[in-house]
């Protein structure tokens, strides 16, 4: 290798990229000495940030997955994804509110245990948005995504973008969302129950839990088992059946999987309501957690979503998964340590950073152009 | 100066109608104070759109960063005549022209330095610029505080009308150059990345900027900036005639730095970087300088554009909004500049005009759900953009006719 | 070939190396080029020929060895300076700018020797119009050479395939080089095209006092003009020489036709005058 220069003293400071790597391990060192020393300070606060941070982040990675699968197989960043999360909010809210869908299995059979029948009635309101969402997606990617697929990327980039800014301002109209904030409505009562050194204990009205003791509710329960759900049969459908097959296929080549026989157009829609599907379902659970819904509360989780999507190597599942994980513990940690305005700069310097350090993203694959 | 051919008489002559018509229809009062001001943004909306077409329609870099150095450009002229007409000091001015002028010295020395060292990673380079121009900017401040009475009283002395419109100029300058160095600095280590990176990387960037604007008063130290409550008290010094001067000039610069050998290695790196770089091109060079240039615009459009209304407000910036200028390049046609100040000046007066009026009481919130499906249309219909490719003959770049040569005697025939 | 040691190789390659990863695209690689020489640079496909234009070019750096260019090292260097340096080269998928005209993916190979600042352009001073008329003169006069004056306002990408390989040659050869590589320049022509280009390099090669390195497939274009080719597999050199001594080498023929085929070759060939 030839690249010498005349100064020995610069030609280790460049072969041995001090600068660079001190740069970093300087930002490094201080935010694990904030860590550290928060951690140290009061345990059971960062821990409970940390499992707050857990919640948000699966949240976040049932949306940065239908990024990703979008992304992986047609190359498209789609702008709209977060309005479709905050559709499946608004369709649970309807079926919750008006149409009383988490009460059927109670109503049904009313000798059956509350704690059970809440499970199925939530179920069932994760299940109903989860399909809507598929629908609406699977008919924007007809109307609008499928006709552009020859266009230049661009067009369907800001065809993408159209669709959110519709989404949002049909939304907002009266008649449709209204622009309110509008209180939700939750399918099943919050329990929660506190553990820490004085043991493991629920939480009943009026009583505070005891100090340094960790507060998690039935809320963080379902939102982890559901999403740990979904995850599973996502990884078992993309690598156990046929149509995963074929999309890791149509992803990987599309022109060959179309010669080995593969209607490719069947498996982009695939995609599509799939990745939707899963948006609805964070969108139930994101409102559960934080019980409000309006118009506009699709944008900055999508936004996050999508960089935890890049940050984890945007088209890799488990990357986004894992990118979703790591966003969800930054803006807990930084809203809980350094302030809550400045929580999502600290998330997107946190992209800046990684596409500094690992531009492919953490798993992502780097694919090079043959010259 | 310019070359004085038929395309370029035509093109002067008709900025000068246009202008003057429009102005005097503005001093007469016909158009009255809501169309004007719909006039002035949709000038400073086809500047920033201007230099997001030379970065991206031309240069082929996806950013969605623009509005970032529009805010900065925003707020830091702003900051500038804010002191000058409230505080009654030039501090603002002096600082930040100390700052804009020693960064910029700094930035080239270390360029010297980095350039002449073979192997240099671009994190290390990146490290070195940030420490060095860091260091500078605390000498420079201190510097601007040092000199800020004498010039203050420098500009007390000149008759107030006089200061006001030099300072506003400084500051809508300053508020260009300094966007332009924030981009340099930001562009070193991202452009190196791939496109669509580079797309995420500069959404990151004009998110962040529109949170520390967010909170510029508690986080930053700037309480006249007020952080998310709006900054308010700004001159309202922004005319026709300014805009549109601004605008004709980034026109001329553009076009005259497209119809020209660096205009070409500018777009010879959208159209194929490895073939670029193997022709001699220095595309990492090339693709910072046009990303300076860009940059540089949408600072001064947005130096312009806080004077417009005397107030400024970080909502103006956000996510959603960044999106604008790359709808309307992309509207009007990626690689066209008759294209983007179309689409600029029809952006304005449809969306915020035309709708607002037409749509009956009660309904102009419809005008946003009127403009994407419009989008939506016009993407399916013509993908290309309302004006594609074309430009108007002074834009336009032209292949000179060949020379009659006399046969060459060692010309390949034999090559047909 | 007469070889004559005592002028300075305008390139050599020492032991270069090119992996990626466990796989060694070049692998200890010597080669020798003297100036005004028509070399020709042949293997099966895969065998690192294009990968060895890509190192030299400063695409890809050299994983061990060395690339030296008139008595310069040069690996690692940025592809823009090796080219402003005296090498050019055209591409195995034609990579022109596509969008384009012919004049101006032309005169953009020039912009290294453009004579005004950007400032200048800016301007639009009279140094700039000066030098943009010389430079579009030049230009001009480079593409009467390759007949596509005619052609000078078309877009690239709208030019027959034929037309599109002269004008990347074309494109090459502006930027003044001292090295000309040349890859597959005749894929995807009949005969009587290859014919014609045949006599097009060797017309370059004495008109503009070049030095030319060929990959090519088409052994007629190979044997007819190259003085000496060098033959690769699976990153090495195999065989070097004449074309005479190359058709006959054992390991050439066995890299192109499989293990044996030396000997049936020798066979049919025995065969045949009988």
């Amino acid at each position: 290798m030839e690249r010498k220069n005349q100064n020995p003293i610069v030609n280790w400071i460049v072969k041995s990229k001090i600068l660079g790597i001190l740069f970093f391990v300087i930002i490094g060192a201080f935010a694990v000495y904030k860590l550290g020393t928060a951690l140290f300070d009061n345990p059971s606060l960062f821990l409970q940030q940390v499992v707050n941070g857990l919640q948000l982040g699966f949240v976040y990675a049932l949306i940065a997955l239908g990024y990703t699968m979008i992304y992986g197989i047609i190359q498209l960043i789609n702008f709209a994804h977060g309005d479709i999360f905050m559709v499946g909010a608004f369709a649970s809210f309807y079926s919750i509110s008006r149409y009383n869908v988490h009460l059927w299995f109670q109503n049904l059979f009313p000798s059956v245990p509350v704690m059970l029948a809440q499970i199925i009635g939530t179920v069932t309101v994760i299940l109903v948005s989860m399909v809507v969402c598929a629908l609406l997606a699977y008919t924007i990617e007809r109307i609008a995504y499928k006709p552009l697929r020859t266009a230049p990327r661009i067009s369907a980039l800001i065809t993408a973008i159209g669709i959110s800014f519709f989404l949002e301002y049909f939304g907002a109209l009266n008649f449709v969302f209204s622009p309110n904030y509008i209180t939700y409505q939750r399918p099943f009562a919050v329990k929660s129950w506190f553990v820490g050194p004085s043991g493991f204990g629920s939480i009943e009205s009026g009583i505070a839990p005891p100090a340094h003791s960790i507060i998690f509710s039935n809320i963080f329960l379902i939102i982890v088992f559901a999403s740990l759900l979904l995850l599973l049969v996502l990884q078992y459908i993309v690598k156990k059946t046929k149509i995963g097959k074929a999309m890791r296929a149509v992803a990987y080549d599309k022109p060959t999987a179309r010669l080995m026989g593969i209607n490719s157009d069947a498996i982009i829609s695939v995609t599509f309501a799939l990745g939707a599907a899963l948006a609805g379902a964070a969108g139930v659970l994101y409102a559960i957690a934080f019980p409000q819904v309006f118009f506009s509360m699709g944008i900055t989780p999508g936004m996050k979503a999508f960089v935890a999507a890049v940050v984890g190597g945007i088209g890799s599942i488990p990357g986004a998964f894992i990118g979703a994980l790591i966003m969800g513990q930054a803006e807990t940690l930084s809203a809980a340590y350094i302030s809550t305005p400045m929580r999502d700069a600290i998330a997107f310097s946190l992209l800046i950073v990684v596409l500094l350090i690992r531009p492919k993203g953490i798993m992502g694959e780097t694919s090079s152009e043959k010259v | 100066m310019k070359r004085l051919n038929k395309s370029s008489v035509l093109f002067l002559v008709g900025a000068v109608l246009v202008f003057s018509v429009i102005q005097v229809l503005i001093s007469m009062k016909i158009i009255n104070s809501f169309w004007s001001t719909i006039l002035l943004q949709a000038g400073v909306m086809a500047i920033v759109a201007l230099g997001l077409n030379l970065i991206y329609g031309f240069n082929g870099q996806f950013s969605l960063g623009q509005y970032g150095f529009y805010a900065i450009g925003a707020y830091t002229a702003a900051d500038i005549t804010y002191r000058w007409t409230q505080l009654h000091s030039a501090s603002g001015l002096t600082v930040v022209l100390m700052i804009a002028i020693l960064a910029g010295i700094t930035i080239m020395l270390i360029r010297n330095v980095v350039t002449k060292i073979r192997g240099l990673d671009t994190l290390s380079a990146f490290a070195l610029y940030l420490t060095a121009v860091v260091f500078s900017i605390f000498v420079a401040i201190k510097i601007g505080q040092l000199i800020a009475n004498p010039v203050t009283a420098l500009f007390n002395s000149l008759p107030e009308q006089t200061s006001q419109y030099i300072i506003y100029l400084l500051a809508v300058l300053l508020g260009g150059a300094i966007a332009a160095e924030v981009s340099f600095l930001f562009g070193l280590p991202v452009l190196t990345l791939g496109s669509d990176y580079f797309g995420i990387a500069t959404l990151g960037f004009s998110i962040i900027v529109k949170v520390l604007l967010d909170n510029s008063d508690t986080m930053l130290g700037f309480a006249e900036m007020k952080g998310a409550r709006g900054m308010i008290g700004i001159p309202k010094v922004t005319t026709w005639a300014f805009v549109f001067f601004f605008l004709l000039l980034t026109v001329v610069i553009i076009r005259n730095l497209l119809n020209s050998s660096y205009g070409r290695a500018i777009v010879s790196i959208r159209e194929d970087e490895t073939a670029a770089t193997s022709m001699g091109i220095d595309v990492a060079f090339y693709k910072t300088i046009t990303f300076v240039i860009g940059s540089f615009f949408a600072g001064l459009a947005g130096g312009l554009y806080a004077h417009i209304n005397g107030f400024l407000h970080p909502n103006t910036f956000s996510f959603v909004k960044s999106f604008d200028p790359l709808i309307i390049v992309v509207f009007g046609g990626l690689g066209s500049v008759t294209g983007t100040v179309g689409a600029a000046f029809g952006w304005a007066l449809v969306l915020e005009g035309v709708l607002r009026l037409v749509l009956p009481d009660g309904f102009e919130t419809w005008r946003f759900v009127i403009y994407p499906a419009l989008l939506l249309v016009m993407m399916l219909l013509k993908p290309n953009g309302l004006f594609g490719n074309y430009e108007i003959p002074f834009i336009r770049s032209i292949v000179p006719a060949l020379k009659e040569k006399k046969a060459d005697s060692e010309t390949a025939k034999e090559a047909a | 070939m007469a070889e004559t040691t005592n002028t300075t190789p305008i390139l050599e390659l020492r032991k270069l190396c090119r992996y990626f990863g466990g796989l060694k695209a070049v692998n200890e690689v010597d080669l020798v080029l003297q100036p005004h020489a028509l070399n020709g640079l042949i293997g099966p496909n895969g065998s690192g020929k294009t990968t060895i234009f890509n190192v030299i070019t400063g695409i890809y750096e050299p994983t061990g060895g060395e690339v030296v260019f008139e008595g310069q090292s040069i690996g690692g260097l940025d592809p823009f300076i090796i080219n402003q340096m005296g090498i050019a080269r055209t591409f195995q998928n034609i990579r022109l700018f596509p969008n384009l005209t012919v004049l101006d993916n032309v005169r953009i190979a020039y912009h290294p020797h453009a004579g005004y600042s950007m400032s200048d352009a800016i301007m639009h001073n009279k140094h700039f119009d000066e030098k943009e008329k010389e430079l579009t003169e030049k230009a001009q006069d480079f593409l009467r050479v390759f007949n596509l004056q005619d052609r000078q306002a078309e877009i690239a990408r709208n030019l027959p395939y034929g037309e599109q390989r002269r004008l990347e040659i074309a494109r090459g050869l502006a930027s003044s080089p001292k090295l000309l590589l040349l890859d597959e320049p005749a894929a995807g022509m009949n005969p009587k095209e290859a014919i014609t280009l045949m006599e097009l390099i060797h017309f370059i090669r004495d008109k503009f006092d070049l030095t030319i390195l060929l990959i090519e497939h088409q052994m007629r274009v190979v044997m007819g003009i190259c003085e000496h080719i060098t033959v690769m597999d699976f990153g090495q050199v195999i065989a070097r020489g004449s074309a005479q001594d190359v058709q006959k080498d054992k390991h050439v023929i066995e890299a192109y036709l499989g293990p044996g085929a030396a000997e049936l070759s020798k066979q049919y060939l025995k065969e045949r005058k009988q």
